[in-house]
């Protein structure tokens, strides 16, 4: 048989490493800002551009996708180009993803402060970005199956799996949540609405944590572990359980970010019932990750990138027990909206992703340089503070989250709630200090990291080709008598890749499908009724700012809830809001009666509470608002967000968008005059009258006669 | 959205196919799985658990 001689492509790796590290200081810095943000919201929050709202989106999309996106890049031009003997089909191509990936991410980072968002959490990104992650998406699609199909080894290896699992389904994740109607370059509005939009979104968030933070990564769990350990995987045998069962059960999942809201009952009780059975796949590979170092847990002692590795490891078996643990009903109703989810993710991104990521990097870069790390010390200095930083940032998260859950939950013996919101925040501050110390302390090793890096880099040469040789894969395979039908899966990607698709949109059409076609799913309320022009103004400004990030839209059926914010909310309310706005966090109080019942106040009070909310509730952590007293409404656009809504099924009578202007400003100039009433002189073109509106409209319709 | 298949799904008669369906689909898959995995060949099994150690 022929040997054939070729090179790997290391310069493409040695990019996207440089990028997932450098990237990963900068998300993590951003993060740590917005983390001391709510220790000291005054000083920190630069307003407009550097706000909470504004900046806590581009921490998550900088760490998720430009970090680990950049990681599982890096990996997988790796680990793919050996694992099936070949080089990486085109530089070109290569080069492309690389470049577009950067600026994707450039974008991000310019359009995220300057407020351009769809306040879809983990999917902010406007549609000309959306549509420039789906062609590099492609390119990165084209240029692995290329790569697989020109391989010279038959066998598919399951790390493999995991990667074209990754491609086709963040490809259909991102397509369907991204479905949306453009008003401008930088303004869209999504297709779907209120509950609907609810569902995509978090089938669509669940699953970027699974098919975007998960999947990959144990892809490259089964190869570089394998790779530090110099030990074959535990068992393959189990890893193919693993695979098929964990991408057949996540997709189910995404409910269980809506339990007890205006979800329809059926869909949570799927989620909550699949979120449960999502543990024994994970522990299943969790298992065969750690097993994979019997014999060799000596090394582990001397080993750094398999100390990395194991905390790694561990982490991911952790998160995933807690993960279906929160997805139980009972847990969930403490859980959600709490700082503990918090604790919880972070647990997975510090943990599984950052810890994975830094072990690969400390294996692959001296490899790629043909030298030896430059420090082994400053290696394990990061890993020490890498997992005190760990247990720095996600136990004070975890302590607040029970305690914020149970000040809100509590009431007195005379039946009156027990604590003020407010009081439930102020108690929050130390502990946001001490999980910024966390925050710290995690930074501070990925920055020694970074430097021990950069200097083997220096010290080393880059083979950016690398000499293999392999035999040529024989044009036809004969089958050989005895052999299974089953063999043929591992041979044929493109039967792998039509399978994982079939496997991950069943559970996804169980869930839609209904949710949208049934119509007793989302029950009408006569009563509810599009929102004025203005109030259409100021809910886009409310999602520029990411409000959401701060403040949930959604009163569960607690009575803890309902004392507190009012009559629990209803599927039928949120029929007209392209995007739904429920949250997932409650730092600040649930809005979602806001102008009604109890919760109501008055113009006056909005207005001095925006421009300084520790002025009116001591202790708020929330930043000012103040520059929409100064920046004008752009009214130019009403006509066409009108036009926009009327296509997606708003009821707004025809001619409408023509007359709208008109009836914006009249309500507009009703709420300037009763300001002046209580001494408040405002111009009725400002920004903040119109989130005023926004803000006393929200939850009185249903009481509307 | 898909208008013009709603009227025909919007009442949904025969909605009680619709768990049993699900119930099917999910212990036909893992019955699936775990079927292949056991009647894998176990030489093939070793080849393929050692291709991240070649190179």
């Amino acid at each position: 048989m022929q040997v054939e001689r070729f090179q790997y492509d290391n310069k493409t790796v040695r990019n996207f490493a440089i990028a997932t590290i450098i990237w990963g200081v900068v998300g993590m810095t951003v993060g740590l800002w917005v983390a001391l943000q709510l220790v000291f919201p005054t000083t920190l929050n630069l307003q407009p551009f550097f706000s909470f709202g504004r900046i806590r989106p581009l921490h998550t999309n900088a760490v998720i996708f430009a970090f680990v996106g950049n990681g599982i890049f890096m990996g997988v031009y790796y680990s793919l180009q050996r694992l099936l003997k070949a080089r990486m089909y085109s530089d070109l191509l290569s080069k492309i993803h690389f470049w577009g990936w950067q600026l994707i991410i450039v974008a991000a980072a310019i359009t995220l402060p300057l407020g351009i968002s769809t306040a879809k959490e983990y999917a902010e990104l406007e549609w000309p970005i959306d549509i420039a992650i789906t062609l590099i998406w492609v390119v990165f699609g084209w240029n692995m199956f290329a790569t697989i199909i020109k391989r010279r080894e038959r066998h598919l290896y399951v790390a493999i799996w995991f990667y074209i699992a990754t491609f086709v389904t963040v490809a259909v994740l991102h397509l369907v949540n991204s479905f949306e109607l453009p008003i401008s370059l930088f303004k869209s509005y999504t297709w779907y609405a209120g509950v609907q939009d609810a569902l995509v979104q978090w089938w669509y968030g669940h699953n970027a944590v699974a098919f975007f933070l998960t999947t990959p990564y144990l892809g490259l769990m089964y190869y570089f572990m394998p790779k530090a350990a110099n030990r074959p995987v535990f068992s393959y045998k189990l890893s193919i359980i693993h695979f098929w069962a964990l991408i057949f059960l996540y997709i189910w999942a995404g409910p269980h970010h809506l339990l007890y809201t205006a979800l329809p009952n059926w869909a949570q009780s799927l989620g909550v019932v699949f979120s449960f059975m999502l543990i024994f796949p994970s522990w299943g590979g969790m298992i065969n990750g750690l097993l994979t170092l019997r014999g060799a847990w000596d090394r582990v002692r001397e080993d750094v990138i398999l100390k990395f590795m194991v905390v790694a490891v561990t982490a991911y078996g952790m998160s995933t027990f807690e993960g279906p643990m929160l997805s139980l009903k009972s847990i969930n109703a403490v859980a959600h909206y709490t700082d503990w989810i918090v604790a919880h993710v972070h647990v997975g991104g510090l943990g599984w992703n950052g810890m994975l990521t830094f072990g690969i990097l400390y294996w692959l870069i001296p490899r790629m340089y043909k030298t030896d790390l430059f420090s082994n010390k400053l290696a394990n200095a990061h890993f020490w503070l890498a997992t005190l930083g760990i247990l720095f940032y996600a136990i004070p998260m975890y302590w607040a989250g029970w305690q914020q859950a149970s000040m809100w939950k509590q009431f007195t013996p005379t039946g009156q709630l027990k604590y003020q919101f407010l009081e439930t925040v102020t108690y929050m501050r130390p502990f946001y200090a001490m999980r910024s110390l966390g925050g710290l302390l995690y930074l501070t090793g990925a920055i020694l990291g970074m430097v021990n890096l950069f200097k083997t880099i220096g010290k080393g040469t880059l083979v950016a080709n690398e000499d293999a040789e392999a035999p040529a894969l024989e044009a036809t395979h004969e089958k050989h008598k005895g052999e299974h039908w089953h063999r043929w899966i591992e041979r044929k990607p493109t039967l792998m890749l039509v399978m994982s698709l079939i496997v991950i949109l069943i559970g996804g059409a169980v869930e839609m499908i209904p949710t949208f076609l049934v119509k007793s799913n989302v029950p009408t309320i006569s009563s509810v009724k599009p929102y004025t022009p203005l109030e259409l103004q100021g809910r886009d400004i409310y999602v520029r700012e990411g409000c959401y990030t701060c403040h949930s839209q959604m009163i569960r059926p607690f009575r803890s809830e309902t004392e507190r914010y009012g009559e629990y909310s209803k599927a039928g309310e949120f029929v007209y809001d392209h995007p739904f706005q429920w949250g997932s966090k409650r730092t600040g109080p649930d809005l979602a009666r806001e102008g009604a019942g109890n919760n109501k106040k008055s113009n006056a009070w909005h207005f001095n509470h925006l421009d300084e909310p520790s002025a009116i509730s001591t202790g708020s952590v929330m930043p000012s608002y103040a520059f929409l007293i100064d920046h004008e409404l752009d009214t130019a656009t009403t006509a066409s967000k009108i036009k926009a809504m009327q296509t997606l099924g708003v009821p707004y009578a025809s001619g409408y968008a023509e007359i709208a202007n008109k009836e914006l400003m009249d309500q507009a100039k009703l709420i300037a005059a009763n300001l002046k009433q209580d001494g408040i002189e405002v111009g009725a073109n400002k920004e903040i009258i119109s989130v005023i509106a926004y803000l006393q409209r929200l939850g009185t319709d249903i009481n509307k006669k | 959205m898909f208008s013009f298949i709603k009227k025909y799904t919007e009442t949904m008669e025969h909605s009680t196919i619709y768990p049993i369906f699900s119930l099917l689909v999910f212990v036909v898959f893992f019955v699936g799985v775990l079927w292949y995995v056991k009647v894998m060949d176990k030489k093939e099994v070793d080849t393929i658990k050692n291709l991240p150690l070649e190179n």
